[in-house]
């Protein structure tokens, strides 16, 4: 419900710019809510919508831009002046203290006290007042947050949202840790919420849901509006795809090279499941094949990855590499036989930061450098430096502590890790997240030269047309369950996306 | 409270997400069961007591000993479960407590005391601890030091003030005020017994029913919810070692009470036993969880294990094994629980 009749919007964003370390998160996002309204934030993974909610938040605060909140100038220096605003914020990762009530989380912030004592009475009267008009009678206030469901603690940081006298509720990915059920619910809570004159920010990637709750659309690609304020009902589903995926890399992705067909298969996947996770995956990659797995973050993807590298255990399911069978939960057998992993968390999981360049190349290598236990640093230094000159690292130093290079370079030093191992099947989780557009080129075309060389490659990443670009073979991935399998050439990227937003939808 | 007046919703159908729970399960979770090793513990080692020292053990006397044995690290505990709770530790309280003792007693200040009232002494004691809190919360806070380090830089330099200051040498309590005051008996329990039984039930108060105390459990359990919840996170981690400072000093009073004198090697080591005291009563030393009764039961145990030796006549070196074996223990319980939790 809009009502435009009640003078100037709630709130208008012009021109919000915000850069973190050099890069650019958002340049130039409009935005306008009305009173009342459902206003849907749609964009891909990285299109700047976290970004944008954290600094309506007062989490960061823009560069440049204009924030009109009733139609007067505001700035938003950190939470509490956004809350005081009438801006209330539910994140994705849930926002709720464990170790507290629910109650107690409720009120944070803004406790109800006497001189610093708690009227528990009335808090919990309060708290309880509130969960029922959210339809949760049954959640108590005095139980703690620990012990609740994730979709419990969600129904706490709505009320938490509502304590405060709200105007407007950011909610971002609600319905990530809901099942349909509990998504109806939810609908139910945001409708009435607009009825009473609040208005909601709704940000989510499955476009049913947006058709379903929503009354207008603003579509955010790479840290731009696409659109500010469409009406949800009357925009096709190919116009926000089209607005969401809107090429600006062109041509990056090398030529890929026929594989012959009797090229030897180095990695095969048979029906490997892990309970709750993902079922029943199979699939096989031949020596300088590329095989990339596309679909939302959640969907699995990254968990297929880690179930093959053994750092995950299957619960069913079988890998081979070369024809050998892997120990299921081994990730010491798989990089025996030749598996290697470039995670997507590189900086936590990949890479040791305070370390020189060289050792980390030779990290899964050590037993190769070692004479008694004892490692010989120059042919160390020396195996290194040969992999980075190949690799193109600015600056070629292997001494150099990995912290201080960009994340393309981290990237390079990871491929340099599975190169000095001698590398059959190299798995690569996101590699050119936070990889700048320039750098990315170079990464493509080294994975696409690694294939050449002979190694199996399988690909993750959210951006489809990522996986498009370099991949031979594409594998859709969503809710767990592989939803087609096609050779890259043959799919479009939208079609591809149509699959991967159904196959979530609730 | 001002949110917006909602139609009355009728409850969800859908079952997921229903939280009711057992009586027998709620018993558990609540202050009883969460104890309930912490009291079987006590238990065991009173019954061990009883067993091999008798009366010399069970006797009213000696149960106060330990009490009052216990009292001064107990006092110095309090303030560390609420910093540990926080997600923070201190090393500096043994040593801040040294440094009060220390100030209070300078002739210089007992002269001026003598002139006075010897309320001043407790207050100057109270000040100093309250001081290097604050010193402690602030480079913490503010330097964004790691608070293990702020507070062993505190430990160190405290220690070397209090030596410069008192040269070296133990200060006699002169205040007979003070003295008579503190060595005192009321109701038949000594007036240190009660200073910590003050100082415990205050705490039990702030950390569960006052704004401070929840604010610390969510300060520890999640930082970034608190501060997105509109918490001033630095101004209250300053606060909280600030507490335990002023902890500090109130135990370097008891100690002025129980040896009648101010020296630089009061406190020595005192911050490891509190620390221990409170990860035996149960407080996560990650923060945003840990309770009172908890750290009190933690402190009766070592202070009852330590009586228990004694009266057996076994040596200090057996004690301090023995107090090794019961902290990894204990914190391997700890893990049980919390993956337990988790699943």
């Amino acid at each position: 419900m809009i009502n435009d009749d009640l003078g100037p919007p709630l709130l208008v964003v012009r021109g919000i710019t915000k850069t973190f370390a050099g890069v650019l998160a958002l340049s130039g996002v409009d935005l306008e809510i009305a009173r009342g309204e459902v206003h849907c934030v749609l964009g891909q993974n990285g299109a700047g919508k976290s970004t944008l909610i954290k600094t309506l938040a007062g989490v960061y605060s823009p560069d440049a831009g204009e924030i009109f909140w009733e139609g007067t100038p505001v700035t938003i220096a950190d939470p509490v002046a956004a809350i005081n605003l009438g801006i209330a914020t539910m994140y994705q990762e849930l926002d709720v203290v464990d170790g507290l009530t629910v109650a107690e989380n409720i009120f944070l912030g803004h406790e109800l006290d006497t001189l610093g004592m708690l009227r528990r009475g009335s808090a919990n009267r309060e708290a309880r007042a509130l969960l029922e008009r959210l339809g949760h009678p049954d959640i108590s206030p005095g139980r703690e947050v620990g012990q609740l469901s994730p979709a419990s603690k969600q129904i706490v940081s709505m009320a938490r949202a509502l304590s405060h006298d709200t105007k407007l509720i950011i909610m971002d990915e609600p319905s990530a840790v809901l099942d349909s059920e509990e998504v109806k619910n939810l609908f139910r809570v945001v409708r009435e919420l607009t009825a009473s004159g609040i208005s909601v920010v709704y940000i989510s990637h499955r476009l049913a849901e947006i058709r379903e709750i929503g009354d207008r659309i603003t579509v955010l690609k790479d840290g731009r509006s696409t659109a500010s304020g469409l009406a949800a009902s009357e925009t096709s589903t190919a116009d926000l795809i089209r607005l969401m995926t809107g090429r600006t890399v062109e041509n990056v992705f090398p030529k890929a090279v026929p594989i012959s067909p009797d090229a030897p298969v180095l990695l095969e996947v048979d029906g490997l499941a892990v309970h709750g996770v993902f079922d029943e995956v199979s699939f096989t990659v031949r020596a300088g094949q590329i095989v990339g797995l596309a679909g939302l973050v959640g969907a699995g993807r990254s968990e297929i990855l880690e179930a093959i590298y053994g750092a995950r255990k299957a619960s069913s399911g079988r890998v081979s590499v070369g024809g050998k069978r892997l120990r299921p939960g081994s990730v010491r057998d798989a990089v025996d036989k030749g598996v290697g992993l470039s995670p997507e968390e590189r900086k936590s999981q990949g890479l040791i930061l305070d370390q020189p360049v060289y050792r980390n190349v030779t990290l899964s290598s050590f037993g190769r450098f070692a004479r008694l236990a004892f490692l010989n640093e120059r042919a160390e230094r020396n195996a290194a430096r040969g992999q980075l000159e190949a690799l193109e690292l600015r600056p070629a130093d292997p001494e150099r502590e990995t912290r201080t290079l960009s994340g393309g370079n981290q990237q390079k030093i990871l491929l340099a890790r599975w190169l000095v191992h001698g590398t059959k099947v190299l798995l690569l989780d996101e590699p050119t997240r936070g990889v700048d557009v320039g750098a990315r080129a170079e990464i493509y075309s080294l994975i696409r030269e690694l294939a050449a060389a002979g190694t199996a490659i399988v690909i993750v990443s959210s951006e489809i047309e990522e996986v498009l670009g370099l991949a031979d073979d594409v594998l859709v991935i969503a809710d767990g369950r592989v939803v087609h399998a096609a050779p890259a050439r043959s799919i479009r990227e939208d079609e591809v996306l149509d699959l991967v937003m159904k196959g979530s939808a609730p | 409270m001002s949110s917006p007046n909602l139609p009355v919703a009728p409850p969800a159908f859908s079952g997921r997400v229903s939280e009711r729970r057992s009586i027998l399960a709620r018993m558990l979770s609540g202050p009883i069961g969460r104890n309930l090793g912490l009291i079987i513990a006590l238990a065991a080692l009173y019954a061990v007591g009883a067993v091999t020292a008798g009366d010399r053990f069970t006797n009213i006397e000696n149960v106060l000993t330990i009490v009052r044995f216990a009292s001064i690290t107990g006092v110095l505990s309090i303030g560390v479960t609420f910093v540990i709770i926080a997600g923070g530790i201190d090393l500096s309280v043994g040593s801040v407590l040294g440094l009060a003792t220390v100030v209070a007693t300078l002739p210089r200040v007992q002269l001026f005391v003598e002139q006075t009232n010897w309320i001043v002494m407790v207050l100057i004691a109270l000040g100093v601890g309250l001081l290097a809190g604050i010193i402690n919360g602030v480079v913490i806070a503010y330097g964004n030091v790691v608070a293990f380090m702020a507070t062993l830089a505190m430990l160190v330099a405290a220690r070397g003030l209090a030596e410069i200051l008192s040269n070296r040498t133990t200060q006699i309590v002169r205040v007979r005020g003070f003295l008579d005051f503190f060595r005192a008996d009321f109701l038949g329990v000594p007036v240190l017994i009660w200073i910590f039984v003050l100082v415990a039930v205050v705490g039990w108060i702030v950390l569960n029913r006052t704004t401070f105390g929840r604010r610390t459990v969510a300060i520890g359990g999640n930082r970034q919810a608190s501060r997105l919840a509109g918490l001033k996170v630095k101004r209250h981690t300053v606060a909280l070692y600030a507490l335990a400072g002023f902890t500090a000093g109130i135990a370097a009073i008891m100690m002025l009470g129980r040896t009648t004198a101010g020296t630089s090697t009061h406190g020595t080591l005192y911050e490891l036993d509190a620390i221990a005291a409170v990860v035996v009563g149960g407080t996560l030393l990650v923060g945003g969880r840990g309770t009172i009764t908890g750290t009190v039961f933690g402190v009766l145990i070592f202070a009852t294990l330590t009586n228990v030796f004694t009266q057996n006549n076994l040596s200090t070196s057996v004690q301090a094994l023995a107090k090794g074996v019961i902290i990894v223990v204990a914190v391997l319980l700890q893990q049980r629980f919390a993956t337990r939790d988790r699943t």
